[in-house]
């Protein structure tokens, strides 16, 4: 392009501005679950030479946005889904133009899982998700993890707080065996553990020994703050 | 049937009718949502249960002679079928127990997207075709050979169809057909089997709450085809395509119903819900993907003399308004996480309300916890009638102790006076 420095700089003031409004818009769409415009409003933001980073940092806004309409109870499951889908679109076209510049610091580590015996993960997966975009580090176990993986975890990564999952009725028994081996290991006074999922409710935290019992992926996300002293 | 059994039997089938109809019953009607309860309480592994039915038959015996109770689970709601027919057609989207689970651990969904978002085409087109040579395949790993099939609707070329009956010496298609039958044998042994149960039980005066099972369209999709992950996305990338489908399905829904109920002579239609309580769905969403077929589907049932009876799983506390639309005096709810005692307001004049007893109690509570829940259930819920005792979610694991205790204590005090 053929322009003198004036005529350079006006225009990259009236870039600059059509950047911002593009990367509102991005977070709108993100929001809005519209997923064609999310996805091409930030390859053109990234074409247009944008930093990766600063795209990157759009999209957790947006995540934050949409963990906060879920706690406000105006979004659902769906949204938590599609906009996870969204976002790892744009992972995937940010991806090949970043290095790794390494995790930003987190509230505190929180080691998940659905007990043993159990395959049931909708309501483990929400509570994650939360988690991370509350700012918690999340290792995630996924399901049926045996008490054994859960203490070998707990006394490699020491997260700050343990938060087992179940639907059936059966595996109060296996989150009871849980909470007894991390016991065991001598390691019960160094992590909270929280309980929540399907039909557990107080009268099976109190059987089971947690720390707490969570209703929902909310309650979880104030239950592990409030440990961490945030 | 002796008389005293035949008298028994009309008794209770009277208490539970006066309830779904919204009167006051003699006492509050008592429902033993059994799962997989009498296994332990008879002392059988759960995999004994799938793949021996005389002795799951007679823990169900066992269970409901010692509980008395108005309506049992049919047991064929637990085990479906034998173990055996999924160890012929190697079922991929069940784990079982003795199988691929221990012997004692309750039976496990699988889900997955077994149908993908570029196939709602070919499903819409022709149904049975995407089920017998597509769907099929998928989640039954010895009926691969089902794919070979030319497409089914080939057979209307009349007699020049006949040519095509060669393909089945195919050896993939002649194994998958081996297999069919089979599973057919074996799946024919354990209807037979649950029929003559529910007969005797009948005579001896024990109702089955119901023999006929149909699911929301919604959920058809969301638990047998796409995934719940699939489905959710398609409400934003392809939603006319989900109602579609579920429109092509509601009329199967609806006729599978009936037939099941009209050929069992038990009216009550068992509704499992899935994917439609809050949280799974915004209510503009449950409004547009989840409401209008699952209320088509109740009100023919209601149209066809039935009873539908939906298990409303998680909550819906956000959605009585809607289920306050529904007919009154025709339908039996059953609730797991629902603030009953709000919902009673909105809903109690509509419905036959039932569930809510907590298995957290039933399970590792008192005996006194237990009466006392029982008791504001009664008080609160069942004052007026049109309400029917019964858990929360299946009895498995209960303690048959506490099970009886909550059991004596509505007989008890559940009498309207």
């Amino acid at each position: 392009m053929q322009e003198n420095g004036h005529e350079r700089g006006r225009k990259r003031g009236g870039d600059d501005i059509a950047a911002e409004e593009t990367q509102e818009e991005l977070v709108k769409a993100i929001v809005g679950m519209e997923e064609e415009k999310a996805l091409a409003l930030a390859e053109g933001l990234l074409e247009g030479g944008a930093d990766p980073m600063q795209v990157l940092s759009l999209c957790r806004r947006a995540m934050e946005a949409v963990g906060e309409g879920f706690e406000r109870g105006e979004m659902f499951l769906p949204d938590l889904i599609m906009s996870g889908e969204i976002l790892s679109g744009i992972s995937e076209l940010i991806k090949p133009r970043i290095k790794d510049e390494g995790e930003p610091e987190r509230l505190g580590r929180v080691l998940m899982g659905t007990v043993e015996g159990d395959i049931h993960d909708i309501g483990k997966n929400i509570v994650v998700f939360m988690l991370d975009v509350n700012g918690f580090e999340v290792v995630d176990l996924g399901v049926d993890v045996p008490p054994r993986v859960f203490v070998e975890k707990i006394s490699e990564l020491k997260p700050d707080v343990l938060g087992l999952s179940c639907l059936l009725t059966l595996a109060y028994e296996a989150m009871k065996r849980t909470v007894e081996a991390v016991e065991e290991a001598g390691l019960r006074t160094a992590v909270k553990i929280m309980v929540g999922g399907g039909t557990v409710d107080e009268q099976v935290r109190e059987y089971v020994g947690a720390d707490a019992f969570g209703a929902d992926a909310v309650e979880a996300v104030s239950l592990a703050k409030a440990w961490v002293g945030r | 049937m002796e008389a005293s059994q035949k008298d028994l039997f009309h008794q209770r089938i009277e208490r539970v009718n006066a309830a779904i109809a919204l009167r006051k019953p003699d006492r509050v009607p008592m429902f033993l949502s059994l799962g997989l309860f009498p296994a332990r309480y008879a002392g059988i592994t759960y995999q004994e249960a799938f793949y021996n039915q005389e002795s799951w038959l007679a823990a169900n015996r066992k269970v409901v002679e010692d509980y008395q109770p108005d309506l049992y689970f049919q047991p064929g709601a637990a085990v479906i079928t034998g173990g055996a027919v999924h160890d012929h057609l190697q079922t991929r989207l069940l784990k079982l127990p003795g199988r691929e689970l221990g012997p004692d651990v309750p039976f496990q969904f699988v889900e997955g997207e077994y149908m993908t978002a570029e196939e709602y085409d070919a499903f819409l087109d022709d149904p049975s075709d995407f089920a017998i040579r597509v769907y099929t395949p998928r989640i039954f790993g010895a009926l691969e050979g089902l794919a070979m099939l030319p497409p089914l609707k080939s057979m209307v070329m009349g007699y020049v169809g006949a040519t095509m009956v060669g393909m089945l010496t195919l050896p993939p298609l002649a194994e998958a057909l081996r297999a069919v039958a089979e599973a057919a044998a074996e799946s024919m042994r354990w209807t037979a089997g649950y029929m003559e149960f529910e007969a005797r039980m009948n005579e001896r005066g024990f109702p089955a709450f119901s023999t006929a099972i149909t699911l929301a369209p919604f959920d058809v999709i969301s638990d047998m085809l796409r995934g719940m992950r699939g489905a959710m996305l398609d409400m934003y990338r392809c939603p006319d395509k989900l109602i579609a489908a579920q429109e092509k399905l509601l009329p199967l829904l609806i006729e599978a119903a009936v037939t099941q109920a009209k050929m069992s002579g038990n009216p009550r239609v068992f509704i499992p819900m899935h994917r439609g309580a809050d949280g799974f769905m915004s209510l503009e969403q449950f409004d547009r993907f989840y409401w209008p077929c699952f209320r088509d589907l109740v009100e023919s049932l209601i149209h066809a003399d039935l009873v539908p009876c939906p298990f409303f799983e998680g909550s819906y506390d956000l959605r009585m308004h809607y289920l306050a639309k529904l007919p009154p005096g025709r339908i039996m709810g059953i609730f797991d996480r629902s603030d009953l005692f709000k919902a009673k307001k909105t809903i109690g004049e509509v419905m036959c309300i039932a569930g809510d007893m907590p298995l957290s109690l039933l399970q590792t509570g008192t005996a006194e916890q237990v009466r006392e829940y029982a008791r504001r259930l009664i008080d609160e819920v069942g004052r007026d009638g049109g309400f029917i005792m019964c858990s929360n979610t299946v009895l498995d694991e209960a303690d048959p102790e506490l099970v009886r205790a909550w059991v004596d204590f509505t007989f008890e005090y559940g009498t309207y006076g």
